[in-house]
């Protein structure tokens, strides 16, 4: 919203100055985004006379002037090529002189030469000075301005144009007199008094206005009314109107359209004028039938359904209610009889049809927001006694339909709600004074009763109320106060999840991968990789930003591959990354999951990367994974010891070389393993790459404990014992099942297996493998004997025997 | 017997070989020589049992002097050349400690400052008394819009460029939070008052430029009880953005704005000053939009079967992306979401870096 400080003061009497006013628009909840002082920006231009005028002796299209300025207080003739064609001896006009920037360009003026002739300075355009799109001819002042007077004095461009951002629930600022009240409330300045008298009509308008809408709908437009103006002259606007359009940028068209632009931003209601020679029959307003087509003001031509409301006569639609006329009905300059529509049109209807036409109009702006209901009459009155004063012309009687909607609401207002909310102790006087001040009507009683002004459609309930007195009282008075401690020490409050989420992140980090985060959104055939893309046709957007942001993403890899791919193309490859954060099953809340996912890249394994004089790091591997995905898993409390790990990870690793960690048959903890080649193929990622994923959340709650305290230590006194076994064993047997049943061979003397040798090959061929473990015992009571030793090693044998089929290799 | 010049030619003459000896191999032939079974000074101290008592009251002690003093030499020889063999090892054994070692893991890990940023911001929230509580990004169009006092077709809804889903079967449509407010519904529906917690999280608008990226993060906070007002949300933001920017004191200002789900709306601008391209909180004379605020609407507690007769509070938003741009200079939100290594390694944390109260929120 836009408006020039003269024109505010057209409603405000205030001897406040531009800043102090700025401030206060800003204290309001009215913010300044702009001022723009035209004064300011003309500072450097000002009259200069034209004494001489000759051909330029190399170009026929330009003169040589001699020009008398006011340069840094002083008078001086300079010499100045141009090019205007009216330029000539004896003239003023507006000079720049060297080192101004004009404004139209941004360029800064320099003493040079013009086609072998000296110029100093330039005589200016209109457009120029950025206040026409006049460049016929520079600027021919009208009667004698001295030498040096600003440019901005005799242009008259010394009005700041202050721009303030509207939040939706003021519609009442989308006029001029409703920001000047406002101010007026806050104690700058009074309220100038709104007189409309109404008008006489000197004849019965022939035109009637109709309202057809089936039940239900009425509420798109209840009430129309018009008014006819017959024998106008339609032509330029006056000047001032045309600086004041200009001035908040908009384009003045002709006297009659200028004036509906023109009460639009005064009051905040827009208006429209018919060429009522281009009407056939009465005017109404109906819903749009559907097939329906209307050719609007911006000449681009719309399909109308039957939720849109139009204005339109016997034969055809005018218009698309409180949104844009009719390019056909609209006036001209010739224009000499109109019909003046103001009409009332529903926020939500006109919001919508705005959004499917996708028209952005000022009219649309306000109706969308809530225009005052109250005023609909009035501002019919004030269009046509300006259509009469600038364009003359003999009115008709009001002619209308439908009536206004009774929007009127009254709060009971307890005053003491303002210390309630807000802590500041306000005497209950001010209160009514702000109240009455922005126009409501506040009777005193035992609680205040409020009547709500017609233009306040946000004002609902006594909170609001406080608002507008906190508002205009000055929010910044409202004094700190201490929120109550809950705990004299602060007690812990994250989950379990949440822990685990924080904790996730610090230990990957430990182990050296650098944490990213990544877009919840990825392209549907990257989805499609991971599980999700067509599958999931509930997680697509149906208004992605772009192709390659159009699925929530499945898992986090994919993000975290595209990362690394567009790292090596940078030159960075050895790559250890994650992230931890949601990815999505489906669109229900449950179907979102936290995982903590993570890649290894080229040579970036745990232990060493890249190159490096004690050895180079080969590439990274399954077992790299695998190891983080288990120290993670460890952290995160997960029973390590209980986990059954499979082959059978999704289709995006490597078959033969990923696995899965579970707790159980159903309940997954995570994935480990190499990329599929034809999942990086596909990403268009060169590997090796491996990659882990984690689900906190699967790992099951910690059992609360009653005291802190640790079980007691219970250390043997006696020496452990180590034996080692190698066991051939057929190729598909999991190294994991033989550690299991080694270790379950013995539960009291067995403290740990640990598998030290495999061999594959060779003499063994190719179905069979070693494994060789190393198991220590770990006597409890007295030292083993001989035959204690042989007979525990027999039972391990046999043990892994019968569950391996395997031999102790001999 | 044997007299006392033979036995200092005997001493003599063994003390030389001790101390020729050149290697503990040599030594150990004297000590053999001279102490073995068959040595010379054994040899000797046999024939003590065949003296007269006399004689042996003289040489016994003679010949056990001279044993103990030859061993003497002997271990002190014996040592001598053990450490002249360690100093030729240790001087053979040279490095050049110069050469570089692999970088260890912690050096190479990073925590992503909006990560960090979030710790940071938790622990002062959870230091006040705030739970921290999620909620979904995939919403319905109730909990993001509805519940939170934005009727539908109000243009306030527009202000919020919505990522949809497509329709389903029952002509519903749910979308992608615009903001992290959802979670106040969700919890006060299914909660008692008092509340006082945050709620962090991912946040989404259709909107891409330089200073906005379709995916945000955002903080709630909200406190609902029957006393809380305006001064307590004042206080709050200041307590917490003093302590988040660790400076001395903010000052802050608060402007009337709108937002549907709060009532009176604030926005709240901190003062700063700016140099260049850096911004200082707490100092200068320019003001800094930072977070949207205001007093929970009663339309929002009874949607959210609060009784507002009886409960009133604060509710506030702000984006973490911005607090972690302005806190550590950080010029560019896209580069938060594109992790490019240069850019993790240098605005990153190290693993162990953990924000704390006690310690300091930063290192």
């Amino acid at each position: 919203m836009k408006f020039t400080l003269s024109w505010l003061k057209d409603h405000l009497e205030t001897d406040a100055t531009l800043d102090e006013i700025v401030e206060k628009l800003t204290m309001l909840g009215l913010e300044v985004e702009g001022v723009e002082d035209p004064a300011q920006r003309l500072a450097p231009f000002a009259v200069a006379k034209v004494l001489e005028a000759g051909p330029h002796p190399d170009a026929d299209k330009l003169q040589v002037l001699k020009v008398r300025a006011l340069i840094e207080g002083e008078e001086k003739d300079l010499q100045v090529v141009c090019g205007a064609p009216n330029a000539r001896a004896g003239m003023s006009g507006i000079f720049a002189p060297p080192g101004a920037t004009i404004p139209v360009n941004g360029m800064v003026l320099k003493p040079t030469k013009i086609r072998g002739v000296e110029s100093n300075g330039m005589m200016c355009s209109e457009r120029e000075l950025e206040l026409s799109d006049e460049h016929e001819g520079i600027v021919d002042l009208d009667g004698d301005w001295a030498v040096g007077t600003p440019a901005s004095e005799v242009l008259g461009a010394n009005d700041p144009v202050i721009e303030i951002a509207i939040t939706p629930n003021r519609p009442d600022c989308l006029g001029v007199r409703g920001v000047a009240r406002d101010l007026a409330a806050a104690g700058l300045g009074q309220l100038v008094i709104d007189d409309i008298p109404e008008i006489d009509g000197k004849f019965e308008s022939e035109t009637k206005i109709w309202l057809d809408f089936p039940a239900g709908a009425e509420d798109a437009c209840p009430v129309f009314a018009g008014r006819m103006v017959k024998g106008v002259t339609n032509g330029p606007s006056p000047e001032w109107l045309q600086k004041r359009l200009k001035a908040i940028g908009l384009r003045p068209i002709n006297a009659l359209v200028d004036i509906t632009n023109y009460i639009s931003y005064d009051r905040g209601r827009p208006l429209h004028v018919y060429d009522a020679s281009k009407v056939s029959g009465d005017i109404g307003a109906r819903l749009a039938k559907q097939g329906e087509k209307l050719k609007a003001l911006d000449e681009k031509e719309y399909e109308l359904t039957p939720e849109m409301c139009v204005i339109a006569d016997g034969a055809r639609v005018l218009g698309l209610a409180g949104v844009m006329g009719g390019e056909e009905s609209g006036s001209t300059e010739e224009t000499t009889d109109v019909f003046i529509e103001s009409a009332y049109f529903d926020p939500i209807r006109t919001a919508r049809t705005g959004r499917d036409t996708g028209i952005v109009s000022d009219a649309r702006y306000r109706f969308e927001r809530g225009v005052d209901p109250a005023f609909v009459r009035d501002g019919l009155t004030l269009a046509t006694r300006m259509v009469m004063q600038l364009c003359g012309g003999s009115p008709s009687a009001e002619v209308i339909a439908g009536a206004e909607p009774d929007v009127s609401k009254t709060i009971s207002f307890d005053p003491a709600r303002v210390k309630r909310l807000t802590g500041l102790d306000l005497p209950r006087e001010e209160s009514i004074r702000i109240l009455t001040a922005l126009g409501f009507d506040v009777t005193d009683g035992d609680r205040l009763t409020v009547g709500v002004p017609s233009w306040r459609p946000d004002v609902e309930g006594e909170a609001d109320l406080v608002e507008e007195v906190v508002r205009v009282h000055g929010l910044n008075e409202v004094k700190s106060v201490a929120l109550p401690r809950r705990h004299e020490v602060s007690q812990p409050v994250l989950t379990t999840v949440q822990k685990r989420e924080r904790l996730a992140r610090r230990v990957l980090a430990a182990r050296g991968l650098v944490e990213t985060v990544n877009w919840s959104f990825i392209s549907g055939p990257h989805a499609d990789l991971f599980g999700g893309g067509a599958a999931t046709p509930g997680l697509k957007l149906a208004n992605p930003i772009s192709s390659d942001m159009s699925d929530m993403r499945p898992s986090l890899l994919p993000g975290l591959i595209a990362v690394a791919g567009r790292n090596t193309d940078r030159g960075y490859g050895d790559l250890a990354l994650f992230e931890v954060g949601q990815q999505f099953e489906n669109e229900t809340p449950e179907g979102q999951v936290l995982a903590a996912s993570g890649i290894r890249r080229a040579t970036a394994r745990p232990d060493a990367r890249g190159c490096h004089w004690q050895g180079k790091a080969g590439p990274v591997e399954v077992f790299d994974a695998k190891a983080d995905a288990s120290a993670l898993l460890a952290s995160l409390g997960a029973p390590v010891d209980n986990l059954q790990i499979s082959a059978d990870a999704p289709a995006w690793y490597h078959p033969g070389r990923s696995g899965v960690f579970r707790l159980g048959p159903k309940n997954v903890l995570g994935y480990f393993g190499e990329i599929h080649p034809r999942v990086l193929e596909g990403m268009d990622v060169a590997g090796p790459l491996v990659a882990f994923e984690i689900f906190p959340e699967a790992i099951p709650a910690p059992k609360r404990k009653a005291t802190r305290a640790r079980p007691p230590l219970d250390l043997a006194d006696l020496q452990p014992v180590r034996r080692d076994f190698a066991f051939v064993v057929a190729s598909d047997v999991p190294a994991d099942k033989l550690i299991r049943v080694a270790k379950g061979a013995d539960k009291k003397l067995i403290v740990n297996v640990s598998l030290f040798d495999l061999f594959e090959g060779g003499s063994l061929g190719d179905d069979q493998k070693s494994l060789a473990i190393e198991v220590t015992l770990q006597p409890v009571e007295k030292t083993l004997t001989d035959e204690e030793l042989e007979e525990v090693s027999k039972k391990i044998v046999a043990a892994v025997e019968k569950a391996t089929g395997g031999t102790l290799r001999g | 017997m044997t007299d006392q010049s033979e036995l200092d030619r005997l001493e003599a003459e063994f003390t030389t070989a001790i101390e020729d000896a050149l290697d503990e191999a040599t030594l150990e032939d004297v000590r053999i020589a001279a102490l073995g079974k068959k040595g010379r000074v054994s040899e000797l101290m046999k024939g003590l049992g065949k003296m007269s008592p006399e004689e042996r009251k003289e040489m016994g002690p003679k010949l056990n002097g001279l044993k103990d003093r030859l061993n003497e030499a002997l271990a002190a020889r014996k040592s001598a050349l053990k450490e002249a063999v360690l100093e030729a090892r240790l001087a053979t054994e040279k490095v050049d400690v110069t050469l570089p070692v692999r970088d260890s893991a912690l050096e190479q890990g990073r925590i992503h400052p909006l990560s960090q940023v979030y710790d940071e911001v938790i622990s002062i929230f959870a230091d006040m008394g705030f739970a921290v509580e999620q909620g979904p990004d995939i919403e319905t169009d109730n909990y993001n819009f509805t519940a939170l006092n934005f009727p539908e077709g109000h243009p306030a809804r527009e202000m919020h460029d919505t990522f949809y889903f497509e329709p389903r079967e029952d002509g519903s449509r749910l979308l992608l939070r615009t903001h992290t407010s959802p979670v106040q519904a969700r919890t006060m529906e299914a909660g008692k008052p008092p509340f006082r917690f945050v709620a962090p999280g991912r946040t989404y608008r259709c909107d891409s430029d330089q200073t906005h990226t379709p995916q945000f993060h955002q903080i709630e906070g909200l406190v609902i009880d029957e006393e809380t007002h305006l001064g307590h949300l004042k206080w709050t933001l200041e307590e917490f953005l003093r302590a988040f920017f660790e400076v001395e004191g903010v000052e802050l200002r608060f402007r009337p704005s709108f937002f549907p789900f709060t009532e009176p709306s604030m926005e709240v601008d901190v003062r700063c000053a700016r140099l260049g391209n850096e911004i200082r909180i707490g100092e200068g004379d320019d003001w800094l939009e930072i977070l949207g605020c205001g007093m929970v609407h009663p339309n929002v507690l009874k949607n959210c079967g609060v009784d507002p007769e009886k409960y009133q509070g604060f509710a506030f938003g702000m984006g973490i992306d911005r607090i972690a741009m302005l806190k550590y200079g950080i010029p560019d939100l896209r580069a938060f979401f594109e992790s490019d290594l240069r850019w993790l390694r240098h605005y990153g944390f190290a693993a162990l870096d953990v924000p704390t109260l006690a310690g300091g929120l930063s290192s």
